[in-house]
């Protein structure tokens, strides 16, 4: 097939206009040829004779006249084993085999390993009708089941003509050979390729969420519960948390992939996962954590259309290791970076604008794109999901901007960073009062939890939740009204939430032990400090009560540090009991 | 910038001219390439077909449509070589105090940026003696840390003063905007210190036309990252003030009648600010760049659109604060913020570090509200009343910027004041640092 070609015709900033010689296709790939630096660019209008591309790369130096090559595809991504433990730029070239300090422009480096052999166990026989994502064989992808799959473009109903014997192969290597039903012959390889603006949707059936994913972290578990196939996301202004809650999440999650997309953030966060990732132990497995791990970076100094592509490429990877029946995470920090980068497309466009100068479609391409993630049946009758938690970061941090508004349409958790909360250190930030669990109210997840947690589980969380408000309406009258102007009671009302924020809100993301919390412990820690709250106290003045809570809090906080009924965690758990039996004596 | 007239493409016919840019019809012209309008430089911002839109740094007063514009087929760049080192440079990087031009390799600046996985996470923690600093927003080499300040605060005085005590082998200062007042302030202090030869400066003061401004970053950070990738050197930059660099940009898309976005700045202010802090470096051969820059503030108003942007980019942000209670210049440990410090502190530093650093905040948030409760009128506790006593301790002799003392002695005091203040469950740090530090 000829290549279409065209000519430069005009520049400004990474928006280039090429003259063009034939047809091209809206996100069609291009490269632009500057004195022999191939710079690669997606087509994203047309006019008449004219293209107007995004260029992935500095377009420095670019001149009218600089001849163009369009590709006939959209921009893909190379799917097959070894995509785990691998650190791609936002097009997925692999940054770790790119030569120099610096990353020199119309540099590409390719995304999977030619070289290494994978031990592959074929799953079909010669003879089997198979069709788009059946799965053909299996490669141990660390300890991962990688499964080798029909490539998703194949339209047809095929049958197995060759499939190739157990044995170490590369994913250049044939492994199989399909016939469609014309009797034309295919070969396949474990590496395929597809475009990361089409979802993978070979599956049979996208039911709602039913069950909860556990992440560790006591206030998304307990108050907030996020689904396995779930969405949410974590709004909040410069230094609330975002990221360190993100790393949380990735560390302990209980999922098989972990993939981080670092949309537009900074190098240095990305450095530190390169750097503590292969360190910590996945807590499940014992092994790597990186060896589940994918990072797609386009940090906020390289190129921004790269930029809009990062999360495309990693939701993509996300729907290739869901087809093979995984529990895959993604987290995108920040969405608000990939906003902007349309916003600043938009703008060269000279597009008329919508609110805050973004693109009048931001709301439907931020849905379009939450809606990729899911739990899905696959046509095997095995299952695969993808949990998707992005962050969001609103300009001056007011909530009531165009992204945070498009995404709360969209996602079903919403876990609000409050910068109170992170003015006065009570890490994680997330907003008690305003963050929400959708899912908390399905049906599925109720019956999950009844199961799991016990009945009274969920009417338990409803009302710790109702607790905080209580003590936060008790505490603004406290200040209007002053210590001595309210009834005791409304200071034992405020120190209750205090005491469910201290012992179950708050936790250390820095502690090893506290950082991790599982669901058994979460339950216990949680129903302990419950039973409290159902107590009454007869505090004669507040500084009584105050001084009771200040003493079980920090006990509690102890308790919090220790490994769970250990020695030293029972013994706090005594003090605990003692103070409560002191104050019942007292009364 | 010298060009050799001869071999150049010259046109005579201005099209259009704004206050910051001019269009030319011209044929071959490449992307961000250099021109000399009549004697003033000029950058390619724009082109379509063979209409090229150039802006001009020097302004466009007086230009005329037939002005010579003459096209230099360089981007711009800088001549870096060991002898930047002890001298003053204007924003195109010609020598200002008086000296000889420089001579080197020339390297194009606004270069291309570090492969993430060739950086190192950066560790080595870089001692100022300011407490507030130091033990609550610790400084890490290869960080990128604006001051946050209103423009009547002691910004550059702070930042000169821990620009001197930190130890680096360079110091760049990019100034942008810099009154001619606070340009000569920098030059004294740092002769005074007689440190001279580890000093590089790029300067643009009110005198000089806006525009100008664009390039003092760039230039600043292409010297930086010779002494830092070429030479293993650590380099701290001085950025002051982003903010009037912010500004000048939002003139010039102004001028190409971009739509702007919030705050009617740029909708690109973000890459364009990332662009620049990013620079920011930890190299693993022990070179490193670290950025501390200045962003002026309106009223205290961070939900500006040049604040905001700047947050989400840096590793945090110094907040100045003058504390009437104590009267002095403080650094406010609420809105103030370095997220690298967990790298460094209670490693390089004491193992109680971490903690006493979150009490005695926790202590002193607690000071204000009881602040605030005696300001509404009503009674306060003994707690209440000991917890201010605390805070006027704690500001005056730990959070002010004139004090001067390592971070054990920091630490020290601190325990010092938990003790005189509070009882060991108040202060409800881990009972094991309590037992080993809590002064008997």
């Amino acid at each position: 097939m000829e290549k279409t070609k065209g000519k430069v015709s005009g520049i400004v900033s990474n928006l280039v206009m090429v003259r063009v010689e034939g047809p091209v296709a809206q996100n069609e790939i291009c490269f632009i040829d500057l004195d022999g630096i191939r710079l690669m660019a997606e087509v994203i209008k047309i006019t008449g004779d004219t293209a107007y591309v995004q260029v992935f790369e500095s377009t420095r130096g670019l001149r009218v006249g600089c001849q163009v090559e369009f590709e006939g595809q959209m921009l893909e991504v190379t799917l097959g084993p070894g995509l785990l433990s691998s650190n791609y730029d936002g097009l997925q070239n692999n940054l770790a085999t790119m030569e120099g300090v610096f990353l020199q422009r119309g540099c590409y480096t390719a995304a999977l390993d030619s070289k290494r052999k994978w031990a592959f166990t074929p799953l079909v026989k010669e003879g089997d009708k198979v069709k788009a994502a059946d799965w053909i064989g299996e490669v141990k992808e660390g300890w991962l089941p990688h499964k080798i799959m029909v490539p998703f473009k194949y339209s047809d109903d095929y049958t197995v003509k060759k499939i190739a014997p157990a044995g170490e192969y590369t994913v250049e290597e044939e492994i199989a050979v399909l016939a469609d039903p014309k009797g034309k012959e295919h070969s396949v390889k474990m590496a395929q390729r597809w475009p990361v603006k089409v979802p993978i949707t070979f599956y049979k059936e996208k039911p709602r969420p039913f069950q909860a994913l556990e992440t560790g972290v006591r206030v998304i578990d307990t108050f907030n519960p996020i689904a396995e196939g779930g969405t949410g996301f974590i709004p909040g202004p410069f230094g609330s948390g975002k990221t360190v809650l993100q790393h949380a999440i990735s560390k302990q999650a209980n999922v098989d992939v972990i993939l981080m997309a670092a949309c537009g953030e900074r190098a240095n966060e990305v450095v530190e996962i390169f750097a503590e990732f292969p360190l910590l132990e996945d807590p499940r497995t014992g092994r790597s954590l990186m060896e589940r791990t994918t990072i797609i970076c386009n940090t906020s100094n390289m190129p921004v259309a790269a930029r809009e592509a990062s999360v495309y490429t990693a939701m993509t990877i996300g729907e290739y290791y869901r087809a093979m029946g995984l529990r895959v995470l993604l987290l995108a920090d920040s969405t608000s970076r990939w906003a902007q980068a349309l916003r600043e497309m938009s703008n060269r466009l000279e597009e008329l604008p919508g609110q805050d100068a973004f693109p009048m479609d931001l709301p439907a391409i931020i849905s379009g794109f939450y809606a990729r993630a899911g739990y899905v049946y696959l046509n095997n009758g095995a299952s695969g999901s993808i949990t998707f938690i992005g962050t969001v970061s609103p300009a001056g941090g007011n909530l009531k901007e165009p992204v945070t508004e498009g995404t709360k349409k969209a996602a079903r958790c919403f876990y609000a960073l409050s910068q109170a909360r992170a003015d006065s250190k009570r890490y994680p930030a997330i907003d008690p009062i305003d963050s929400y669990s959708k899912y908390l109210e399905y049906p599925e997840i109720i019956e999950y939890f009844n199961e799991k947690m016990g009945e009274e589980w969920v009417p338990l969380v409803n009302e710790g939740k109702n607790f905080v408000l209580r003590g936060k309406e008790a505490y603004e009258q406290i200040n209007i009204l002053g210590d001595d102007g309210v009834p005791v009671a409304y200071h034992d009302r405020y120190w209750k939430s205090e005491l469910i924020d201290f012992v179950i809100l708050q936790q250390d993301a820095f502690d090893k032990t506290d950082s991790l919390c599982p669901m058994d412990r979460q339950k216990y820690m949680f129903e302990k400090v419950m039973g409290i709250c159902h107590r009454e106290f007869d505090f004669e003045t507040f500084g009584e009560c105050v001084d009771f809570y200040k003493g079980l809090i920090n006990a509690f906080k102890q308790m919090n540090y220790t490994q769970f009924k250990s020695e030293e965690f029972h013994s706090y758990e005594r003090q605990i009991e003692q103070m409560l039996s002191d104050r019942q004596k007292h009364q | 910038m010298q060009t050799n007239k001869a071999f150049q493409r010259i046109y005579t016919r201005l099209e259009a001219v704004t206050k910051a840019t001019v269009t030319v019809r011209a044929q071959e012209v490449s992307n961000d390439e250099l021109a000399m309008v009549g004697d003033r430089l000029a950058q390619v911002v724009k082109i379509n077909g063979d209409r090229v839109t150039l802006q001009v740094f020097a302004g466009t007063e007086g230009l005329a449509t037939d002005t010579e514009v003459c096209f230099t087929g360089r981007v711009p760049g800088l001549k870096v070589g060991d002898d930047l080192s002890g001298r003053f440079f204007d924003a195109y990087g010609n020598p200002i105090d008086g000296g000889a031009r420089t001579e080197g390799e020339w390297r194009e600046i606004g270069g291309p940026s570090v492969n993430p996985m060739k950086r190192k996470q950066p560790s080595q923690l870089i001692p100022t003696g300011i407490a507030g600093i130091d033990l609550n927003n610790t400084l890490v080499s290869g960080q990128k840390i604006p001051f946050f300040a209103d423009p009547d605060q002691p910004y550059n005085q702070v930042m000169c003063m821990v620009a001197l005590r930190a130890k680096v082998d360079k110091i760049i200062l990019g100034g942008m905007g810099l009154t001619n007042d606070d340009y000569l302030f920098f030059k004294k202090s740092f002769e005074n210190a007689g440190a001279l030869d580890k000093i590089i400066c790029f300067v643009n003061t009110t005198e000089q036309p806006p525009v100008e401004r664009l390039l003092v970053p760039d230039m600043a950070l292409t010297a930086a990252e010779y002494f830092a990738v070429d030479k293993n050197e650590k380099v701290l930059v001085l950025l002051t003030d982003m903010t009037l660099y912010a500004d000048a940009l939002s003139i010039v898309s102004n001028r190409m009648d971009q739509i702007p976005s919030k705050d009617s700045m740029p909708g690109s202010l973000y890459s364009d600010l990332a662009k620049i802090y990013e620079k920011a470096v930890q190299l693993p051969s022990g070179g490193s760049i670290t950025i501390l820059a200045v962003t002026t503030l309106s009223g205290g108003d961070i939900t500006h659109a040049i604040p905001d942007n700047t947050g989400y980019i840096t590793e945090g942000q110094l907040f100045l604060r003058n504390d009437s209670d104590v009267n002095k210049v403080i650094v406010d440990p609420f809105r103030s913020l370095s997220r690298l410090k967990q790298l460094v502190i209670g490693k390089q530093t004491r193992e109680d570090h971490p903690q006493v650093m979150n009490a005695a905040v926790r202590l002193y948030a607690d000071a204000a509200n009881a602040k605030t409760k005696l300001e509404n009128g009503f009674e306060l506790s003994d707690y209440d009343e000991r917890t201010l006593a605390f805070a006027k301790d704690y500001s005056a002799n730990i959070l002010a910027i004139d004090i001067n003392i390592d971070t054990t002695e920091m630490l020290d005091r601190i325990w010092r004041m938990f003790a005189a203040y509070f009882t060991q469950t108040e202060v409800a740090i881990k009972k094991e640092l309590m037992d080993r530090y809590w002064p008997q």
